[in-house]
């Protein structure tokens, strides 16, 4: 019983991990329909910069409790500069090509970034641990929990809610909606359709900056460490329906439910188990679990 | 139709006089040559999808698994046959496209290439996973033989070179012929408009499923090559990264002739073995860099400078 609840609870977890990686993905794709490969070097760019934000700030003894604001400022600042960066920079030259060029120019802007970060910070690992050992640990139905998984969950809530509340209950956001479903009549109606794909860039970039910034106290901060998470994010983003927030949700709740259970249960399977939902689900609804159907082109 | 058949010999001359130079080549041209075909037949794979439209990000799942078909024939049951090892990566490569291709066949643009991916990533799961393979340091490939005889090193790297040769112009031969087929010469125009091909009569479905099936064909052939020069094989094969740099060479290389795909791995393989040793943390951006203006500048690629100058000439 208590195994079964340990799983549950630990899926939960991971699911609102998965939740704050795969959003800015799914985000980007529903707008502006580019499969934004550099969203893994985005978020390894987040974490470079909350390990030394972060480690900048306990270094020098300023409130420990402040390095939490830097893990928030450094996935502000590598949203601002690098959303604009590649978008105006770089894919505005290629709207109207195929989705496949575009995830080709993502690709190429991915392998760049690698290096980037390799010649910025080196190739040794940085860590910054003090955030996550700071705010100790909580007992839940017999188990002890560290509270910062309890704020991965607030901060996956929080994401969550707002985009939700910002896409549907304001101007801008139903503006937006319009320019999702028919981009030309909405700059016929005098929307200014570029600056939505700048600003949708730039949020998506600082989500998945957002999603490295807070994993960094988790882990220690390696070259590469972006290359895995682009496949997870796809995969969960896939499973809800790319471009569905709803989506992004529920298929961060699957697959964290089902990795923790394989975690549990049948270790084995644990590095495919994400995978082998993916392909499950796809089997049975092709382009995802809320997809909308698509009218055929002659 | 001359001009074709003067492409084809542009490939079959060169390979021609590097068989019969090989015995006085040095090892590491042997060794550079045989590695370049190795991949240059997953490339050549790739090549016949984009032609379609499609890019696969997996296609290290066949290439991976046909190495380790080669490597476990040899392992387990102590094959070590060069022809063998090279039919058997392929057919294992194919029957698992056969069966994966019900599925993927159905996919297209990002859908198709994350797809592949997927499945790639799932081979690379389970094989980090069996310890019996080695888990993620894979393992060593038998020397391979030619009609059982076991030759001393230095032959033997010729032999797998002249294997490697001979092979590349059957394969060459063979998907130029396929092109010409009617189900090969689909490939555009399923790229083009699917919805009109069907109502011409022709199920693209199909198409795509043969042209998967090759695809993977080529790339299980190409791994079970790759690791027999190596000489080891591990899961890194099957990683998704392995996958984006075929895809690289193949979009640096273009549709526009079977020749390409092997010239544009030599000079990918060329340039790596020293870009890779003078600056390792430079490398991928350089390759980024340059798929960036292959992509902006040469959307066919890099055959396409050749072509383009016969035609203003």
């Amino acid at each position: 019983m208590i195994e079964l609840l340990s799983t549950v609870v630990d899926g939960i977890i991971y699911s609102s991990w998965l939740f704050i990686v795969a959003v800015g993905l799914t985000l980007i794709y529903g707008v502006m329909k580019i499969l934004n490969i550099a969203h893994g070097s985005l978020y390894a760019l987040g974490a470079y910069m909350a390990a030394s934000l972060a480690g900048y700030w306990l270094a020098h003894g300023y409130p420990p409790l402040g390095s939490y604001g830097m893990l928030a400022l450094s996935a502000v600042l590598v949203g601002l500069v690098m959303g604009p960066l590649i978008e105006r920079g770089l894919l505005r030259f290629m709207y109207g090509k195929d989705e496949v060029v575009l995830l080709l120019a993502t690709y190429s802007v991915f392998l760049i970034l690698e290096d980037a970060i390799k010649l910025i910070w080196g190739v040794d690992s940085l860590s910054i641990a003090e955030p996550y050992g700071m705010l100790g640990s909580v007992d839940f139905a017999g188990l002890t929990y560290p509270v910062y998984s309890v704020l991965l969950l607030a901060i996956s809530a929080v994401v969550g809610v707002a985009l939700a509340w910002v896409l549907q209950r304001t101007r801008q956001g139903k503006l937006l909606i319009a320019v999702i479903h028919d981009s030309e009549m909405s700059a016929v109606m005098g929307i200014r359709v570029p600056r939505f794909y700048l600003v949708t860039f730039t949020v998506g970039a600082m989500l998945a900056a957002v999603g490295g910034a807070f994993t960094a106290p988790m882990v220690s901060v390696v070259p590469g460490m972006g290359v895995e998470v682009i496949v997870l994010a796809f995969a969960v983003a896939v499973i809800g329906g790319l471009g569905s927030l709803k989506g992004a949700a529920l298929g961060a709740l699957m697959v964290g439910l089902v990795r923790s259970a394989a975690v549990h249960f049948l270790p084995q399977v644990e590095l495919f188990s994400i995978y082998l939902v993916m392909v499950l689900v796809l089997l049975f609804r092709p382009k995802g679990l809320f997809s909308s159907a698509e009218a055929r082109k002659i | 139709m001359k001009r074709i058949d003067r492409t084809l010999l542009v490939l079959i001359l060169p390979l021609a006089i590097l068989m019969a130079a090989g015995p006085f080549l040095p090892q590491w041209v042997l060794f550079l040559v045989t590695l370049s075909i190795g991949k240059g037949f997953v490339v050549l794979g790739l090549m016949l999808l984009l032609r379609t439209g499609l890019v696969s990000f997996g296609q290290g799942l066949f290439y991976c698994l046909g190495a380790y078909a080669a490597g476990a024939l040899g392992k387990v049951l102590g094959i070590s046959d060069v022809f063998l090892l090279l039919v058997s990566g392929a057919a294992a490569a194919a029957l698992l496209a056969y069966i994966l291709g019900f599925l993927v066949a159905q996919y297209r643009d990002i859908f198709f290439a994350m797809l592949s991916m997927a499945f790639s990533m799932i081979l690379y799961g389970l094989l980090v996973k069996t310890a019996a393979l080695g888990s993620s340091d894979g393992f060593n490939v038998p020397v391979p033989t030619l009609f059982g005889a076991k030759l001393v090193e230095a032959s033997t790297r010729y032999m797998v070179f002249a294997v490697a040769c001979a092979a590349t112009i059957l394969v060459a031969l063979g998907v130029h012929w396929y092109q010409k087929t009617t189900l090969g010469s689909l490939s555009p125009a399923i790229k083009d408009n699917e919805l009109r091909v069907e109502y011409m009569g022709a199920s693209v479905r199909h198409a795509i499923h043969v042209k998967f099936v090759i695809a993977a064909a080529l790339a299980g052939l190409g791994g079970a090559l790759t690791g027999m020069t190596v000489g080891h094989i591990d899961p890194e094969m099957a990683y998704w990264t392995t996958s984006g740099e075929f895809v690289f060479v193949t979009i640096l290389s273009g549709t526009g002739s079977v020749v390409a795909p092997f010239l544009g791995s030599l000079i990918f393989e060329t340039i790596r073995s020293y870009a890779y040793e003078y600056s390792p943390n430079t490398w991928q951006m350089v390759l980024g860099a340059s798929m960036l203006l292959v992509i902006v500048f040469l959307p066919l690629g890099m055959w396409s400078i050749f072509t383009a100058r016969r035609k203003r000439a």
